[in-house]
């Protein structure tokens, strides 16, 4: 790709520095020792840690519990254990780390940060670190160090990118989650996650929506696509003996581009001519008891979903568009919640709605127009939980296949970005992992650069203008950060909002039949 | 100093054997709570087996990451493995052919491995990430690696040692008997370093070796959907 001539930049001084000298989205910073050693998510206050079953505060020996603790998950995960002994240090990770190539700390190296935790590990359990701690970097547990975690595990977002390349699959997020398990043991907890995981347990949504609070926005929802489409399309709110129970992520009841996937699940639904329902007790697919490594919480927290499953007698659960979310549906959920045996046993437990989708597109069930999105040029964020922690479909490798399908079945431009960062390798939004929360919202930055550098690239070549997610948290983080590197914060779309764009429900009637072409769509869809 | 060599390698092979065997153990006993491969990842054993087979036969991984790591890496590791097979000889007679065969293979992959170990340290020292995560040991590590490369290759092309003598004191050691071992200086620190290679190997990251057989990203089958996994302490929760 030829090198972007400097006179072309013509981004304000205020924005981001989208592209390097070279054009490489991967471009590897210099070193800057503790550039972001400031950066700190609130503390959870004592309230949200107590329901979660952690100390409220700090107490007095937490140094030991620490301690003590990390033994219990070594004993109790055979990842911990295994990765805290097999690092070799080869430094193939050092560069792999969104939130390093953004900020430059070295401690945002994927071994840098394992070493924060590795190092307290071989103090108190290994030969070498008790008796020869200098010679292998160990080093006792102090505040400083306590500090120095409750920072750098809270500048991963768990994407596992690391790990596709670490030569032992070394997986940071494991580290990252049990450092965050230790830090919750001892009473630090992350106010962000642990106040959303308390709303799950009161409410059953991370937004603390009540029942009838969703229930009236959701018939708001349908007299918006009745007025949009004059087809009235039902969003069904806990309705018994409904066939299909779908949990989705809250924010897709009441955030952009959020709300517009959620319309596109209920066009699906409706074409399809299935029954389906939502729960408001089990209101939300997220999940952060995964962020904060917790075994107990996110069961929990799966365990209302099968208890909405029960009560409704649904036969299947289908997930919405989420990418933690999917982690713990696809990878988790039969573990921590099932088995779901009583459920119909021809489709899998849980599916994706992609997979849904994808299924109707092939048997010729939705009537498709392309060129409703012709005012977009396309390209596809792969969401790190989906690409690297799932799958869809039966074969490895659908969960990039997929949503890909579907996109260019819905758009007639579609553009994929570099191949180094996407699909298995795709980089992460920088607002995973419990971190989209805006007092770190330096850190979000700059760990969305790599992402954005690529985007820009397309943008450059193909002149892309969207980019499209099936994850809440890249959604919402996208929303936020794309402005600071230049791009409208619509820019960020639902995969399901292209498929809401493009569906012609049964009975609609079309108004401009022939669709439109390139710049007067565009003009149309831009006001 | 026979006799000290002796006791040397039984206390050696000892710790060597029974400290990767506890390990083994305790990795082999720890249970992985949830599914967590690294996806895309294999939905069957057989594709699991062959993920790992090209994993440690190829470090497909490293090859993935950095081509610099992986052709040091790689030189240095198969080196070692050639020069390990040609060591066969000293402990069983008589000399099975393709061990024989292999002789010449396994003296100039000692060049190999020399090359590959100095790729990699000065990588170490040269890139500035990788300087930042290094350790006293992992210096070390490297130092009693090429050591015992160039104290081997000093017998071998420069002061021969008397292999025979070599070969009837390990046959020796396999029956229990001490038989007299050869005093060239460079043999005796070629033995020594190997003596504190076994030794340090299962409490350093030499574990690497058979951590990555446990490595839960690497060994788990993609199936979630269709098979419940369910660690046992897990289980006690549901009670």
């Amino acid at each position: 790709m030829a090198p972007l001539d400097d006179s072309e930049n013509k981004k304000p001084a205020e924005m981001m520095d989208i592209r390097g000298p070279d054009g490489d989205p991967l471009e590897i910073p210099r070193l800057a020792c503790d550039a972001m050693a400031e950066s700190k998510p609130y503390p959870a206050y004592p309230e949200h840690n107590l329901k979660l079953g952690f100390p409220g505060e700090l107490i007095d020996n937490w140094q030991e519990v620490a301690i003590a603790k990390m033994g219990e998950l070594a004993k109790k995960n055979r990842a911990f254990q295994v990765y805290l002994d097999a690092c070799v240090k080869c430094g193939a990770c050092t560069d792999k780390c969104h939130y390093f190539l953004g900020s430059g700390d070295p401690k945002n190296m994927p071994v840098a940060r394992q070493d924060l935790l590795r190092s307290v590990y071989r103090r108190y359990y290994t030969f070498a670190g008790k008796y020869f701690p200098w010679l292998v970097g160990a080093r006792d547990l102090t505040k400083e160090v306590l500090d120095e975690w409750y920072a750098y595990y809270h500048q991963c977002s768990q994407c596992r990118r690391c790990s596709v390349f670490c030569p032992y699959g070394i997986d940071t997020a494991e580290i990252s989650m049990a450092a965050r398990e230790i830090m919750d043991s001892v009473g630090l907890g992350d106010k962000y996650c642990n106040e959303i995981i308390g709303k799950v347990k009161d409410v059953g949504n991370n937004l603390g929506l009540q029942e009838k609070a969703l229930a009236a926005t959701l018939e708001g929802l349908e007299e918006d696509i009745e007025d949009d489409t004059g087809i009235s399309v039902r969003i069904p709110l806990d309705e018994k003996g409904a066939d299909i129970l779908l949990v989705t992520p809250s924010a897709d009841f009441f955030a952009e581009p959020h709300i517009e996937g959620l319309i596109g699940y209920a066009k699906v639904f409706h074409e399809a001519g299935v029954s389906w329902t939502l729960s408001s007790y089990a209101s939300e697919a997220a999940n952060f008891g995964m962020f904060i490594g917790s075994y107990e919480n996110m069961r929990d927290v799966s365990l209302r979903i099968r208890k909405a499953a029960e009560d409704l007698g649904v036969k299947r659960i289908i997930f919405g568009e989420c990418g933690h979310a999917w982690r713990v549906a696809y990878s988790f959920l039969n573990t921590l919640a099932g088995p779901f045996d009583f459920l119909d046993p021809n489709y899998p437990v849980p599916q994706h709605i992609l997979e849904f989708t994808w299924n109707e597109i092939q048997k010729g069930t939705l009537k498709l127009d392309k060129s409703r999105n012709d005012h977009i040029r396309l390209t596809y964020h792969d969401s790190c939980n989906v690409a690297r922690a799932s799958r869809m479909g039966d074969k490895p490798g659908g969960q990039f296949e997929i949503p890909r399908n579907v996109l260019k079945a819905v758009c007639n431009h579609y553009y994929d970005m570099d191949r180094d960062t996407i699909m298995e390798s795709t980089v992460c939004c920088g607002g995973g992992g419990g971190l989209l929360t805006d007092e770190i919202m330096d850190i979000r930055v700059k760990g969305a650069g790599p992402r954005m550098k690529a985007l820009k690239q397309v943008t450059d070549d193909f002149g892309v203008t969207h980019m499209a997610a099936i994850c809440a948290i890249c959604k919402t983080q996208f929303s936020k950060v794309m402005p600071k590197y230049g791009y409208g914060m619509d820019s960020i779309l639902s995969v399901h909002q292209l498929v809401s764009n493009a569906i012609i429900l049964g009975g609609q009637e079309v108004e401009e039949d022939a669709a439109p072409q390139g710049d007067a769509a565009a003009a149309e869809a831009k006001q | 100093m026979s006799t000290l060599y002796a006791l040397l390698y039984y206390v050696a092979t000892a710790l060597l054997v029974i400290g990767l065997a506890v390990k083994i153990r305790q990795y082999a006993r720890t249970p992985a709570p949830l599914k967590i491969p690294t996806t895309p990842a294999p939905t069957t054993a057989s594709g699991v087996f062959w993920r790992m087979f090209r994993e440690v036969v190829f470090f497909e991984s490293l090859f993935k990451s950095n081509k610099w790591i992986w052709l040091f890496g790689y030189l240095f590791h198969g080196s070692l493995l050639l020069i390990t097979i040609r060591h066969l000889r000293y402990f069983i007679d008589p000399v099975w052919w393709w061990v024989s065969f292999e002789q010449p293979f396994g003296i100039y992959a000692s060049f190999g491995m020399v090359l590959g170990l100095a790729g990699l340290w000065g990588r170490r020292i040269l890139v500035e990430r990788i300087r930042y995560i290094t350790n006293p040991s992992d210096h070390l590590m490297l130092a009693l690696l090429i050591a015992i490369a160039l104290s081997g290759m000093t017998m071998r092309f420069l002061t021969p040692t008397d292999i025979i003598g070599v070969k009837m004191f390990f046959l020796g050691l396999l029956r229990f008997q001490i038989n007299e071992l050869p005093d060239t200086p460079a043999l005796l620190i070629h033995l020594g370093l190997v003596a504190v290679l076994f030794i340090v190997f299962p409490i350093s990251k030499l574990l690497h070796a058979p951590g990555i057989f446990f490595s839960p990203t690497r060994n788990q089958i993609d199936n979630p959907r269709e098979k419940r996994h369910l660690a046992p302490w897990a289980a006690e929760l549901e009670k």
